[in-house]
Order: C-alpha cells, then structure tokens, then sequence
C-alpha cells in the first residue's frame, strides 16, 4: 500500500456538479434559487404569493425538496406554476446531482425563475453548492432576531434575506434592527426584505428584485 | 441525516479518483475534520462502515479522523482563542466582531492505496 495525499474537501464532486449544473441553467436560460429556511417559516405560502403577484410576467417553476410527502407541491400546482417533488428519503440537504434529477424531471422549457425549496433546516443546506445561481434564505419573525449569532453559516452564504411574517412583529419580541446589525456584520452585501405574504407589505421589494436577477442571467452572455 | 450526506461524497471522490488512478483496494482514509464543522465523528466512522461495503474499492476501507482544533479571531484586539470554550465573544477584550478562523473544515487528507501495477 502506499500513501496518496490528497487534501481535497469532501464537497469537491458536488462542486463539480454544481459548476456544471449552472452552465446548463444559463444555455436553457433559466435562473435558479435556492430557498433555504428552518421548517414552517413560510416557504411555500411566500412562493404561493409571488406566484399569484408576477406569475404572469415571469414563468416560475418550484422544486420541492422534502424528505417525504406531496403536500408542498399540490399547493403550487393548485397556482398554475410547474411544480415537482423530490423526495431526498431522509437526507437532511439537497446536493447538485439530485438537483439536475428533478430539474430535468420537470423540464426546463418555458420557465424563466425555477427555485429549489430546500429541506427546512438552517444548517446542512448552507454547506451543499446545488447549482442554484443565487442562494436565499427566509427567516420568520417568530423564530427570533437571535439566529444569525446560532447559524451564522446560513447568514454567510445568502444572496438574500427574507424576513417573514412581519404581520406578526406585535406579539413578539423581535428588534428589526438588532436582526440586520447581526446579520449585516456576518455579510455585508446581503439583501434583506422583510415581508409578509399574508397582507402584502414589503412584496414588491423581493418581487422587483426577483425580477431583476432573472432578467440579468437570462440576457446577461 | 448529515453524516450519511458526506459519506456519499467521499464515496464518490474516491471512487472517481480509484477509475483515474487505476486503484484497485484503499486501506483507509484520512479525514481532517475541524472541530466546529458540526460533525458527529463517531457517528460518520459508523455511516462510513455501513456505506463503504457497496463500493468494491472501499469495501475494506479504515475510516482515520483528525480533528483539527477551531480558532476565533478577534478584529477589535487582533487576539485569537479557542472557539469553543469562549464562542463568538471575545474572551480578551469582550467584542463581538470576531470571526472563525479554522474550525470548520472538512478534508481529505490522503488514503492508502493499492494500484493495479
């Protein structure tokens, strides 16, 4: 036997994949996000919303990563928009390959926006390149301004930042403010949009900058 | 589950690298895994014995750990200390605008292997 050094990090062939993935994206033309947040921070009921609000100027699709069932894409479907579920059987992220799986499952002719709903966790999806070009997370209010000093690695790798559920900030004891201090010292570029699907405030924010990203990567050589 | 997630890379990588390398049997794996990185090494060592039996190369393969110790710097004083006894706050001077340093890695570091000449 002898010794091989290698000094390669573990997600070196999930990289490559990834890589791979998002040159396939930009010859179909298609902008990918990967959404990422703790189970029931309002995923799909976000999605349901902006489907409903720019649906009709730009063609959304949505992968639904869940360990099990079928709930989450029904309620897409139920708007019109292409939807598929994966199903990871128990791991706890999405990884590169399973992504390009499900993304050519459903097919990408005639979408413009895909995003890959992630499993509801804050950590393991933060560590996995899925081949999304952008990486967003949602944070509700009821979780608490206090996550970004627990997952600091989720807070890092984001593109964007949704707060949601602002609807709720009067019975709970969440400080805005101390959120974006916390949140702008671990990523200073970051985007934050704190919205509320449920009455509409602070929508057309995250909807105008939707729009904008994928006008960038579909027109951009 | 997490472990299991990374054991199916480190699968992959290495059967990869065994096709290029024209590897026929790995002995063991060396894995430099920082102490933050949220790893359970005890519970990867027991993915790893479960996962490896489906690739031939792997099959007889030792799982090696090496921890690599997590270190915090801190922007206010210019100091570092250890991350998990002190977290985010600096133990020196009490800021808060500290950040990782080391910690959070997870590596391959070498394997012993067996080639077809």
């Amino acid at each position: 036997m002898k010794v091989i050094e290698l000094h390669k990090s573990v997600t070196e062939s999930n990289d490559r994949d990834a890589d791979a993935l998002r040159a396939l994206l930009k010859e179909k033309k298609v902008f990918l996000i990967n959404l990422m947040s703790s189970a029931g921070s309002g995923k799909t009921t976000l999605l349901s919303r902006t489907i409903q609000d720019i649906g009709k100027d730009v063609r959304i699709a949505v992968l639904e990563a869940d360990i099990d069932a079928q709930v989450d894409a029904e309620r897409i479907e139920a708007l019109g928009a292409r939807s598929i579920q994966v199903h990871t059987d128990g791991m706890c992220h999405m990884d590169a390959g399973m992504t390009r799986t499900g993304l050519l499952e459903m097919g990408l002719e005639d979408i413009d926006l895909a995003f890959l709903e992630n499993i509801g966790n804050l950590i393991c999806p933060a560590e996995y390149d899925t081949g999304a070009v952008k990486k967003v997370m949602i944070l509700s209010v009821p979780e608490g301004d206090d996550k970004p000093l627990k997952y600091p690695l989720m807070f890092q790798e984001s593109d964007a930042l949704v707060v949601s559920k602002i609807d709720a900030m009067p019975w709970f004891d969440f400080d805005m403010n101390k959120l974006k201090e916390r949140v702008y010292r671990l990523n200073p570029a970051i985007r934050i949009f704190p919205v509320s699907a449920k009455t509409g405030e602070g929508m057309q924010d995250w909807e105008n900058w939707l729009k904008e990203e994928t006008k960038t990567w579909i027109e951009e050589e | 589950m997490h472990e299991l997630g990374i054991v199916t890379h480190v699968a992959k990588t290495l059967d990869e690298l065994a096709a290029e390398q024209k590897i026929t049997k790995i002995g063991s794996v060396t894995l430099q895994v920082g102490e933050v990185s949220g790893i359970m090494t005890e519970y990867f060592v027991d993915c790893w014995n479960y996962f490896k039996v489906r690739h031939p190369v792997l099959q007889e393969a030792e799982m090696k750990i090496e921890t690599l110790p997590a270190v915090t710097y801190c922007e206010d004083c210019s100091k570092t200390y250890p991350t998990v006894q002190y977290g985010i706050k600096c133990p020196y001077c009490g800021s808060e605008r500290t950040y990782l340093v080391t910690g959070n890695e997870c590596l391959i570091k070498e394997i012993e292997a067996e080639t077809e000449e």
